[in-house]
């Protein structure tokens, strides 16, 4: 982490954008999960993970107990109140770049869970990259959610992620008031044509030509 | 310089002098099988006391019964033990079914045996891959979910939904089941046996399996059924109980298998009955599929169960009970029922208290992994920090249930 | 011996053929020895019920297990539930009894008041009670007297109220917020 700062920051500006999708290519090709299952959807989770649906080929090889060796942390599963400063806890404890990907209905939005027990919806807690849908969603979406979280971190610049001082870090994100970072990325506001958010499926590809 | 206080139950206490160490293992924890923590006092490598502190799932579904009909709790049942879904989808429909008085027809019973016994068979393998993988042996953990991708395939089949069927209703079934299952079926029964030998060949001979599992986690017959433990934890410790033979239900009594049971206790012991208990529930599977015959699959209540697609579309009477029990649902009379069945973890009971209406008064669901971790403190003192794991495997526990 | 009047509470089609003038053997030990402590007896659905006043829970589940004729050395569950905001008694605790050698189960009830909600604890007898009265307490506010350990389980430490109260709303009191 250190060691690419320093390298973009003594880069001119054409250098970086090589060292970008090099560095952005490792980072993608090897995101290794944090383990948060919670419920149900860890054990769709752990489906993913087994050889019928290998979550491996993509990159994620093992699943690492510690947060501290972690790179995304999946929040498979209802977040109980009780759970939830754990939650943010463990978030805290991952060392930057990391990213959340938020699946099912429940860690997503509170799900079949509207009562005084569950948080409706993890972001409340930590910022998600990747929402998916489903009660639960099969392991194929997990596949698909990661391959959409491998296309996003394809896009960032390493600019974007400097060493936060601790402070900042400590704190709780309250939701809406995100700080900007100085990424180029995030000033633009506008989605490149070729390569939309949300990557159609193969079949939804060939009807629209 | 932080401006997080850490919350009293994190606090790691740590005196250097002393000879005891309290440790909190979990609540993310890779081995605790769900968000369980356990407050441990160590003596070095040995365990003093070991305390589980529960309530990081809980999910007040209790609370949600009594505002949803009782169709709609089906759905929420699937989520208390994730890993036996249709054996809460059994308990609930079952209490709901005394209640209502309602006969259910022999083609739903059968159905319901053998849906029942292929998720047993799941949820047991679930068990026995998380179980080994704690214990290191990884390959176990692949090939048991292999299998078990088979058995989704099937209940998806039936239902619709992998981990989260909701197959059974008040009074019969959802649907019937689709064309050309009890071939597929029969090809999965045919398979399992000798997936069954290649777990026992991986594992039960052994020696480092052995090691870590025999005399580990001891726990008396006396002990086992003070504490309330039931299924297989209490069958490991020599008792012969099994609900479906103490209380049968849903016809039960019909079929013919034996109930397993060892003597000693450990965690071996209770390894040996679930891998046992694989094979019975092979048996009955095998046994309800060949007595599959055609028939109705609800039971005979307009008020209460759904009428057939043709029928609600052509007879008028069928489709304004349609319209009323999917919209105002129908009332069941008060009263109160405790239904007991014998779920993949153990004696898993519905409470179920009406006042007269569409929607129930109280439904408790009295979790079998609930009861069996209160009994984890007796069984792991002495033991040493990695046979708490063992110990914690071989309850089989899911937190689903114990928090509710 | 006073027979406990045997009414059933509603008129479901299904009634277990109870009608029998004599009480059921469950209940004919504890009504024989010791029939104060029987304040009713329920018997619908194929289940047994016996209202037992509170002060003598304890003793009845004693007897209950040690008797030869019942021998319920099983407790399966206490279940705490609350009947609703205006009824009195508001609160009742059941207790499910289970034997593993005759296989019979029997159901006792008590009940409470709103003001006063203090019930005896089973934990000596059963130590299985420990976990379940502890979330009667945790989710009713019902407090079992002598219970070594009682205390929260399943809701946070530092929760106020009882979560399956009629009058806790479903939706809790306010959203979740890290702050």
């Amino acid at each position: 982490m250190g060691l690419e700062n320093v390298i973009a920051e003594a880069l001119p500006e054409v250098l970086t954008t090589r060292l970008d999708s090099l560095i952005n290519w490792a980072r993608k090709s090897s995101l290794w999960p944090a383990t948060f299952g919670l419920a149900c959807c860890a054990i769709e989770m752990m489906n993913a993970t087994s050889s019928r649906n290998d979550l491996a080929r993509f990159g994620s090889e093992v699943f690492r107990a510690s947060p501290r060796q972690a790179d995304v942390m999946i929040v498979s599963g209802r977040v109980s109140r009780k759970m939830a400063p754990v939650l943010r806890r463990i978030y805290d404890q991952m060392p930057e770049p990391k990213w959340v990907i938020s699946m099912g209905a429940c860690a997503t939005s509170g799900g079949v869970f509207d009562n005084y027990a569950i948080v409706q919806g993890v972001d409340k807690i930590v910022p998600v990259d990747v929402y998916i849908p489903g009660c639960p969603p099969r392991p194929e979406m997990l596949i698909h959610a990661v391959m959409m979280l491998q296309d996003k971190v394809m896009k960032e610049s390493v600019r974007d992620r400097r060493d936060i001082p601790e402070d900042e870090a400590r704190e709780a994100i309250v939701p809406g008031t995100l700080p900007i970072t100085d990424g180029s990325t995030a000033r633009q506001n506008t989605l490149p044509e070729s390569r939309p958010y949300t990557i159609a499926s193969r079949h939804e590809r060939r009807r629209s030509n | 310089m932080s401006s997080v206080t850490i919350p009293p139950q994190f606090e790691i206490v740590d005196r250097p002098l002393d000879t005891q160490m309290t440790i909190s293992m979990g609540p993310q924890h890779p081995s605790t099988h769900g968000v369980l923590r356990l407050e441990l006092v160590l003596d070095g490598e040995m365990v003093v006391k070991a305390t589980p502190d529960i309530g990081y799932l809980h999910t007040g579904m209790e609370k949600l019964f009594e505002y949803k009909k009782y169709q709609q709790g089906i759905v929420i049942t699937d989520r208390m033990d994730y890993l036996n879904p249709l054996g809460n989808n059994l308990a609930y429909v079952m209490a709901g079914e005394k209640l209502l008085g309602l006969e259910i027809p022999e083609r739903a019973q059968t159905i319901r045996v053998l849906m029942c016994e292929l998720q047993r068979i799941g949820s047991h393998l679930v068990w026995l891959g998380t179980h080994a993988l704690d214990i290191g042996a990884m390959t176990v953990f692949f090939y048991c979910f292999r299998e078990r991708e088979k058995i989704l395939n099937l209940i998806e089949a039936a239902s619709g939904g992998r981990l989260t069927p909701s197959y059974f209703r008040i009074g019969g079934l959802m649907m019937d089941l689709p064309a050309g299952f009890d071939n597929r079926c029969k090809q999965f029964l045919d398979d399992f046996p000798a997936a069954l030998e290649e777990f026992h060949k991986l594992l039960s001979g052994n020696k480092i399996f052995q090691r870590r599992t025999q005399g580990i986690g001891r726990i008396s017959a006396e002990d086992a059924i003070d504490w309330g433990l039931s299924g297989p934890c209490l069958r490991g410790s020599g008792i012969n109980l099994d609900i479906r033979r103490a209380n049968p239900y849903s016809s039960y009594e019909n079929y013919d298998f034996e109930v397993p049971t060892e003597p000693d206790g450990d965690v071996w012991a209770r390894y040996m009955v679930r891998m046992r208990e694989m094979k019975e529930s092979h048996k009955i599977s095998t046994q309800a599929l060949s007595r599959l015959r055609p028939g109705p699959i609800k039971a005979d209540a307009p008020k209460v169960v759904l009428p057939d697609r043709e029928a609600m579309k052509s007879h008028m009477d069928a489709l304004i009970h349609h319209f009323l029990i999917v919209a105002e649902g129908f009332d069941v009379p008060a009263g109160e029922v405790y239904h007991p069945i014998e779920a993949s973890k153990g004696e898993l009971g519905v409470y179920m208290r009406s006042d007269g209406g569409p929607k129930p008064s109280r439904v408790h669901f009295r979790g079998p992994s609930f009861v069996n971790l209160a009994a984890l403190p007796v069984m792991s003192e002495g033991e040493m920090v990695a046979d708490i794991v063992a110990i914690i495997g071989s309850l089989d526990i899911v937190l689903g249930e114990i928090d509710r | 011996m006073t027979s406990g009047p045997e009414n059933t509470e509603q008129q479901s089609p299904e009634q277990t053929p109870s009608s029998e003038a004599a009480p059921s053997p469950l209940v004919a030990a504890l009504q024989r020895e010791h029939p104060e402590w029987v304040r009713e007896v329920v018997i619908a659905f194929g289940e047994t019920t016996i209202i037992v006043p509170r002060e003598n829970i304890a003793e009845a589940c004693s007897f209950l297990k040690t008797s030869p004729e019942t021998r319920f050395d099983f407790l399966a569950d206490i279940c705490g539930a609350d009947r609703g905001v205006e009824e009195e008694p508001r609160f009742e605790v059941n207790y499910h009894l289970f034997s593993t050698t005759k296989y019979h189960r029997v159901r006792l009830k008590v009940l409470l008041n709103e003001e006063d909600t203090h019930v005896p604890t089973v934990t000596g007898i059963w130590k299985t009670a420990n976990w379940h009265e502890r979330e009667t307490f945790d989710l009713f506010g019902v407090i079992f007297d002598g219970h070594p350990d009682l205390r929260r389980i399943l809701l946070p430490d530092d929760w106020q109220g009882h979560a399956l109260r009629k009058d806790f709303p479903l939706r809790g009191y306010e959203p979740y917020s890290l702050k």
